[in-house]
């Protein structure tokens, strides 16, 4: 293998760490966010009009917040989590910290999608809120949810070029300090080149996903 | 006593819609006995949704009682109110399968929220399949099925942990006349087969006089008038006779000098006796038929027939009494 290819070969095991196990944190956190901010919304199956407009608000705030400044805020934080703040593991707390209230707005909107008369069926047969979400608003809303992880991890992708950057390693560590610093036109490429097949990848796969749970055409 | 399934006391409820209150049950009372199918009828903005789902407290009325088998659900818990809503069964018009479910699974789905063994779900869920004849269907799709199709799954899920009680609204709105029809015929046999009581609402005619025992009108949130369906059809002047009989055009008709129109409404046994064409011998006067209907409510023959009369008139109001004696309401709607 010559040095460029071993090179990329490395960036992207790092680039697919960041990515994957990012996107677990990301489901864990955002997966709940999104439930508790449907239902205890106005009209939800579990009103708490305070909590939802904290929830709300928290989201708001950190998603307003862009990633690059959110990294460098959040470093004690990384510290006390990994205890460094450089290398691949480091980079994932700032990606977790800013993909979650993404992530809990997609399972959000997902979860508004479902026809609120289902649930009103279940109510009427005596469903208790954790059978409404875990029988009904779940299953309903799969399709969608699985298209939102595709969209999710794709953000990840883009985000960990940019957290990798910062000391962390990965394709966008690499496209950036030989791409761009040292013009190695071929790293650069190469680096696009397989940035550009992952996308497709989770794009494709989330779709194909989806689809197999799609029962309503 | 009269014993009742459902009751419903003095309910008031009203709610906010884009900053106006609505007023959408005002002091609405009902008896519901039991095995009796009740219609409840009414033009849409009545106030008939709001009253089907406080029975299950799907809303929750401001004021008033709800009683169910005596049991008064706005005094229990959310735990024992779960319980409750397992005894009754709802169906709804836009069918509201669960799209992520087979036929089978949408079935077994209150099966499970009850807590019941797998083995015994599936059973139960064959058995239901049966019963609404969809037994070739159980591993589809609710969007793969049509209209009447769904709606039986629909029946199929409400009845599957063996309610007491069926509420249904406004189940066959969304269906042609044929499968509204289909759909009908199969709630008056699982009212009769397993004694079901069903709560209907509805604002189609036609639902209340194929199938309804009961009825009661609802108006801008207010009961006008409640009472058995044929009792009601029969009585000229309740509102249910009117919506039943298109108003005889009695202008429309060039009058016999010296004749009595009059229309006549008979209900049960009455319109099987020849009572027309006895009072004709008896009094000796000529009776005859302009227009009019017999038509069957349920399982009981009613009917309107204009007619006019002819002859001495001391005879004609003779005759009239005579119609009065045999139980008939005469009703005078012009005389020469």
């Amino acid at each position: 293998m010559t040095d460029v290819a071993k090179a990329l070969w490395i960036a992207t095991q790092e680039t697919l760490y960041m990515t994957v196990v990012s996107s677990l944190f990301v489901l864990l956190g955002g997966l709940p966010l999104g439930i508790l901010l449907v239902v205890t919304d106005r009209g939800g199956i579990w009103e708490k009009p305070l909590l939802n407009q904290l929830l709300g608000s928290v989201v708001n705030v950190l998603r307003s917040i862009p990633f690059i400044i959110l990294m460098v805020a959040i470093v004690p934080l990384t510290r006390l989590i990994v205890g460094t703040t450089i290398g691949t593991t480091a980079a994932i707390v700032p990606l977790v910290v800013a993909a979650v209230p993404f992530m809990g707005r997609v399972v959000e909107q997902s979860l508004r999608e479902v026809d609120p008369g289902l649930v009103e069926a279940a109510i009427s047969m005596g469903s208790s809120n954790w059978q409404i979400i875990s029988k009904v608003l779940i299953p309903e809303a799969l399709p969608s949810l699985i298209r939102g992880t595709a969209l999710m991890m794709i953000n990840l992708l883009g985000l960990s070029a940019m957290a990798g950057a910062i000391g962390g390693g990965g394709l966008g560590d690499l496209a950036v300090k030989y791409g761009y610093y040292r013009y190695r036109t071929d790293v650069m490429l190469g680096s696009l080149v397989i940035l550009l097949v992952l996308v497709q990848l989770i794009q494709w796969a989330g779709d194909k996903l989806a689809a197999t749970f799609t029962h309503n055409k | 006593m009269f014993r009742t399934v459902i009751e419903l006391q003095h309910i008031y409820k009203t709610y906010r819609q884009e900053g106006r209150i609505v007023e959408a049950l005002r002091d609405v009372s009902l008896q519901v006995a039991p095995g009796e199918i009740f219609g409840v009828l009414g033009q849409s903005g009545a106030g008939k949704s709001t009253l089907i789902r406080c029975v299950n407290l799907l809303e929750r009325p401001d004021s008033g009682r709800v009683l169910v088998d005596g049991q008064d659900l706005l005094s229990l818990s959310p735990a024992a109110l779960r319980r409750e809503r397992q005894k009754m069964g709802m169906i709804f018009q836009h069918f509201n399968l669960f799209q992520s479910r087979t036929v089978a699974g949408n079935i077994a789905y209150p099966l499970e929220v009850a807590g019941w063994p797998s083995h015994k779900i599936k059973a139960r869920v064959a058995e239901l399949l049966d019963l609404v004849g969809l037994s070739d269907k159980a591993s589809a799709y609710p969007a793969q099925l049509s209209g009447g199709q769904k709606q039986r799954v629909g029946i199929a899920r409400a009845l599957a942990p063996g309610p007491k009680i069926l509420l249904s609204d406004e189940a066959t709105s969304a269906l042609d006349p044929d499968t509204t029809r289909s759909v009908l015929d199969l709630l008056k046999e699982i009212n009769r087969q397993f004694n079901l009581t069903i709560l209907l609402i509805t604002h189609q005619m036609e639902v209340v006089k194929a199938i309804c025992d009961s009825v009661a009108i609802l108006e801008e949130g207010r009961v006008v008038e409640k009472g058995k369906v044929v009792d009601l059809i029969a009585r000229p002047g309740s509102r249910l006779h009117e919506l039943f009989y298109e108003p005889f055009q009695a202008t429309a008709w060039t009058p016999t000098p010296g004749a009595t129109l009059i229309a006549v409404s008979f209900v049960g046994e009455a319109a099987g006796k020849p009572i027309i064409t006895s009072m004709a011998r008896r009094f000796d006067i000529n009776a005859n038929v302009i227009e009019g209907a017999v038509e069957r409510v349920g399982s009981t023959r009613v009917g309107r027939l204009m007619l006019e009369l002819s002859g001495p008139s001391q005879a004609v109001e003779s005759a009239m009494n005579y119609l009065r004696e045999q139980g008939l309401t005469p009703e005078v709607l012009h005389r020469d």
